[in-house]
C-alpha cells in the first residue's frame, strides 16, 4: 500500500536527519520525500510517500509524532487531497522528432523550458499518474536525464494542517 | 545577566538541582571543568567515559532524579555512547554533556572531532549542537524537561569549546516545546472499556513493566491487584514495581521467566499490560502469544501500543495516573470482583513447579544469590551485569520495592552493573548496594575500582565466577551441540583463574575475598557487608550451571525447557 503523509517540523539543523534516520532504523520504506518552508518561517513541511501496510503506517505516524521536533503529522489516507510532483525531462529531440514532442507537451500542458539542437527540456507538474503517462510517452524519443521534486500534498477545502 | 558559556552551564545545572556529575575532562571541556572546580556540584572522575554514562544511569534509576555525565569531544563522546544507548533502551533520564571542537573547526576533521550529534541521534530522545552561548539556557531547560517527562530517556548536549568561552546576555526561560506534549491522563471511555473487560474476565493477569517504576506507580499497582486479587507478573524492568514476596506475584514472564508466569500469560483471558512493551524476550513467538487473551495496554508512549502485539483496548497515559483513574472509577461504581480462585490455582502450580537448582555440596551461583538475599534481608539495591548472573539475580532475590533492581534490560550491556552500582550508591549513600556480576562482564568496566576507592564509594561486587561467558555457553550447550566456541575465560593449561580477582581488588587498595566452598559463602558476604570500602567477592562457582527454565529463542511460551 502506498501512503502519503505530511509532517510539520521545526525548521532547524538535524531534523531531516532525525526523520530519515527514523525511517532507515525502523525499516520503513520511503519512495519520496519533499521538504520546504511553510508560511511560518521557522516551520518546514515534509511530504513523505512510503510503502507499507496499515500497521506500518500507524507506526510511522506514531513514531513521527513522538519526535519533539515534529509539530504535527497528517495522514492523507481518509482525506480528499491534492498531490503534485514536478518533473524536468531532457529528451532527445532533433528536427524530425521535435514537432511530435512539442505536440505531446501541449496535450499534457507541459512547458518547454529549454531547446537545443539535439535535445529539449520539458517541465511538467501533476500527480503521479499524469507524470508517469507523460514520461512513458516520451521514452520512445530517448530520455537523457530526468529529475523529480517528489510529491507534495495538501488537503482540499477549508481544512488546514495547523 | 551577562555570563560566560561555561558559567551559564553551571547555572543551568544548579537550576535543575544537579548535585553530582560523572565524567572525564579533555581538551574540549576544560572551560566547563574550570567552572565546575569552583561550583558546589560534585564531580566524580571516572576511569572511562562508559563508566561515567552508566554511573549517571545508575544514579537516575536508584533515585528517580536525572543523572548527568560529561565527556570531551571525539573519543570521550564515542565512549559514552554504549551508556547512552543503554539508558535509551530502558528509558532512563540522563543528560549527557559533551565538548565539541571550536565552531570554526566543526566539519573540518579537526583533532578529536567526531560528529557527536550524528552518532548519538538514534540513541537519544533528543540532542543538540549548541551554536551560540545565548541558546544554552533554553537548550538545558528543554533537555532536562525532555529527559524526565513523558517516556523518559537520554538527551545529549554537544557544546563547542569556544561556545563555553563565549560571553552572552541571558535569561532563564521555562521549557516550551510545541511538538512535545505527553499525554498523562487516560481517555475516560477507554478506562470504562477496560473495566468492562475486567468484569467479563475469568482469568485476568497484570503484566507490568518498567513504566511502573518510571511513573512511581507501585502503590497504585499494588492497590489495584490486591483489590481484585489479580495475579501479577513483572518484566525484568518492572521488578520491584510490585512486592516480590506478595502472594499475587508469580515471577517474571518470558525466556527465563517462571513456569507459572508463562502459564498465566498463555492461559489468561484478559491481559492488562501496564508500562510494558511486549518485548521479544517476553512474548516468545509472537503469533502464538497469549492466544486466549483480550489485551488492555496502558503506556505513555503511543508507539509501544500495538507495535508488537495488537491491543484491544489501548490506553495512552501515565501508568500512575491511569491506575488512579481505574481505581477511582472502580470505587465510584462500587465494583466488587474477586479473582482469587485463579490466583490460587497459579500459586498451587507454582508450589509444584518452583524455580529450583540442585541443592548439594557444590557451590552454585543460585545459592550465592539466595544467601545475599537472606543476609541483606532483601533490602539491598542490586545492580547486575548481563547474562546468567542477571537472570539468577532476578530469580533468587525478591524485590519488595521499586528502584532496588538495576539492570540493563533492553540493550543488555555487559559492564553495566558495577558503574551503575557506584552511581546508585552516590544517589543513595545509606543503602547497601551490590553488583551481582559475572566474571566476563565485570571485566568490561573493572577500571572503576579506582573510582570507588578514591571517592570512598562502598559497593559490593559479588562475582559469580564460572570462567565462562556463561549465557552464550548455555546456548552452545543446548543448541550448538556443546561446541564451546570462544566462551572459556579460564586457562586450560594451568587451571588458574585469570585474573585473580582478590589480588586485583588488593591492587586497588580494596578488600578481595575468594570463595570456593559453599560453607564459606555467608562469612564472605558478612565480611563484605561490614567492610568500609568497596569489596570484591570472587565466588568460584560450578562452571556449567544453566539458567532454568528457558524458552528457546523463537519458540512459544508453551515450549519450556526445564534445565534444573
Amino acid at each position: 500500500m502506498k501512503y502519503t503523509i505530511a509532517a510539520l517540523v521545526e525548521n532547524k539543523p538535524g531534523v531531516l536527519a532525525r526523520i530519515s534516520g527514523l525511517f532507515s532504523a525502523r525499516g520503513f520504506n520511503i519512495s519520496s520525500l519533499a521538504v520546504g518552508e511553510t508560511e511560518v518561517s521557522d516551520i518546514s513541511r515534509m511530504t513523505i510517500v512510503g510503502i507499507g501496510d496499515e500497521k506500518t503506517l500507524e507506526q510511522v505516524v506514531k513514531q513521527l509524532n513522538k519526535l519533539p521536533d515534529v509539530i504535527k503529522v497528517i495522514d492523507f489516507k481518509n482525506e480528499e487531497y491534492i498531490e503534485r510532483d514536478l518533473v524536468l525531462i531532457k529528451v532527445q529531440a532533433d528536427k524530425k522528432t521535435r514537432g511530435d514532442i512539442i505536440e505531446i507537451a501541449s496535450i499534457f500542458r507541459a512547458n518547454i523550458v529549454d531547446v537545443g539542437s539535439q535535445s529539449c527540456i520539458l517541465e511538467l507538474t501533476g500527480n503521479e499518474y499524469k507524470i508517469s503517462a507523460f514520461t512513458k510517452l516520451l521514452s520512445q524519443y530517448g530520455v537523457k536525464e530526468m529529475v523529480r521534486t517528489g510529491i507534495i500534498a495538501m488537503a482540499r477545502g477549508k481544512k488546514t494542517t495547523k | 545577566m551577562k555570563l560566560k558559556g561555561s558559567e551559564i552551564i553551571i547555572k543551568c545545572l544548579e537550576r535543575e538541582g544537579v548535585d553530582t556529575i560523572f565524567g572525564i575532562p579533555g581538551g574540549s571541556v576544560i572551560p566547563l571543568f574550570d567552572k565546575l572546580y569552583s561550583s558546589k556540584i560534585k564531580i566524580v572522575l571516572t576511569r572511562h567515559e562508559q563508566g561515567a554514562a552508566h554511573m549517571a544511569d545508575g544514579y537516575a534509576r536508584a533515585s528517580g532524579k536525572t543523572g548527568v555525565c560529561v565527556a570531551t569531544s571525539g573519543p570521550g563522546a564515542t565512549n559514552l555512547t554504549t551508556g547512552i544507548a543503554t539508558a535509551h533502551m530502558d528509558s532512563v533520564p540522563v543528560v549527557a554533556i559533551t565538548g565539541q571542537v571550536g565552531r570554526h573547526l566543526v566539519g573540518n576533521d579537526a583533532f578529536q572531532e567526531a560528529d557527536t550529534t550524528g552518532i548519538s541521534r538514534p540513541i537519544t530522545k533528543q540532542n543538540y549542537l549548541v551554536t551560540s552561548a545565548k541558546d544554552l539556557p533554553k537548550i538545558f531547560a528543554e533537555a532536562f524537561y525532555l529527559a524526565k517527562s513523558g517516556r523518559p530517556g537520554p538527551v545529549l548536549i554537544d557544546i563547542p569549546v569556544d561556545v563555553q568561552n563565549e560571553t552572552a546576555e541571558v535569561s532563564f526561560p521555562k521549557p516550551e516545546i510545541r511538538g512535545y506534549k505527553p499525554k498523562t491522563e487516560g481517555h475516560p471511555k477507554q478506562i470504562k472499556a477496560a473495566i468492562e473487560e475486567l468484569k467479563k474476565a475469568q482469568r485476568p493477569l497484570i503484566y507490568a513493566g518498567g513504566g511502573i517504576i518510571l511513573s512511581g506507580a507501585s502503590r497504585e499497582l499494588t492497590a489495584f491487584a490486591r483489590k481484585f486479587k489479580i495475579p501479577v507478573t513483572l518484566t525484568l524492568m518492572g521488578i520491584g514495581g510490585f512486592p516480590g514476596s506478595d502472594k499475587l506475584f508469580i515471577g517474571m514472564p518470558g525466556m527465563h521467566g517462571s513456569l507459572t508466569a508463562n502459564r498465566a500469560m498463555q492461559n489468561c483471558d484478559l491481559m492488562i499490560a501496564i508500562g510494558s512493551r511486549f518485548d521479544d524476550r517476553v512474548t516468545g513467538r509472537v503469533d502464538a502469544f497469549a492466544p486466549k487473551a483480550k489485551i488492555v495496554h496502558i503506556d505513555i508512549d503511543p508507539t509501544s501500543i500495538s507495535k508488537n502485539v495488537a491491543a484491544d483496548i489501548p490506553i495512552v497515559g501515565d501508568c500512575k495516573v491511569v491506575l488512579r483513574q481505574i481505581l477511582d472509577y472502580a470505587s465510584k461504581k462500587n465494583l466488587k470482583l474477586n479473582f482469587s480462585r485463579w490466583a490460587d490455582d497459579l500459586k498451587k502450580f507454582e508450589r509444584q513447579k518452583p524455580l529450583k537448582y540442585k541443592k548439594d555440596s557444590v557451590l552454585r551461583p543460585q545459592y550465592v544469590v539466595e544467601r545475599i538475599y537472606e543476609l541483606t534481608k532483601g533490602r539491598a539495591i542490586i545492580a547486575t551485569e548481563v547474562g546468567q548472573n542477571q537472570m539468577w539475580a532476578q530469580q533468587f532475590y525478591k524485590y519488595d520495592s521499586p528502584r532496588k533492581f538495576l539492570s540493563s534490560g533492553g540493550l543488555g550491556t555487559m559492564g553495566y552493573g558495577f558503574p551503575a552500582a557506584i552511581g546508585a550508591k552516590v544517589a543513595c549513600p545509606k543503602e547497601i548496594v551490590i553488583d551481582i556480576a559475572g566474571d566476563g562482564s565485570i571485566q568490561m568496566n573493572i577500571q572503576e575500582l579506582a573510582t570507588a576507592k578514591v571517592y570512598g564509594i562502598k559497593v559490593i561486587i559479588a562475582i559469580l565466577n564460572n570462567r565462562y561467558l556463561g549465557m552464550v555457553r548455555q546456548w552452545q550447550e543446548l543448541f550448538y551441540d556443546r561446541r564451546y566456541s570462544a566462551v572459556y575465560l579460564g586457562d586450560r593449561q594451568s587451571k588458574n583463574y585469570w585474573p585473580d580477582f582478590k589480588k586485583l581488588a588488593e591492587a586497588y587498595g580494596l578488600k578481595g575475598i575468594a570463595v570456593s566452598k559453599k560453607k564459606d559463602v555467608d562469612a564472605a558476604i558478612s565480611e563484605a557487608l561490614n567492610c568500609r570500602e568497596t569489596c570484591v567477592i570472587d565466588f568460584r562457582v560450578s562452571e556449567e550451571e544453566n539458567v532454568s527454565p528457558m524458552v528457546p529463542g523463537g519458540a512459544t511460551l508453551d515450549h519450556i525447557l526445564e534445565l534444573a
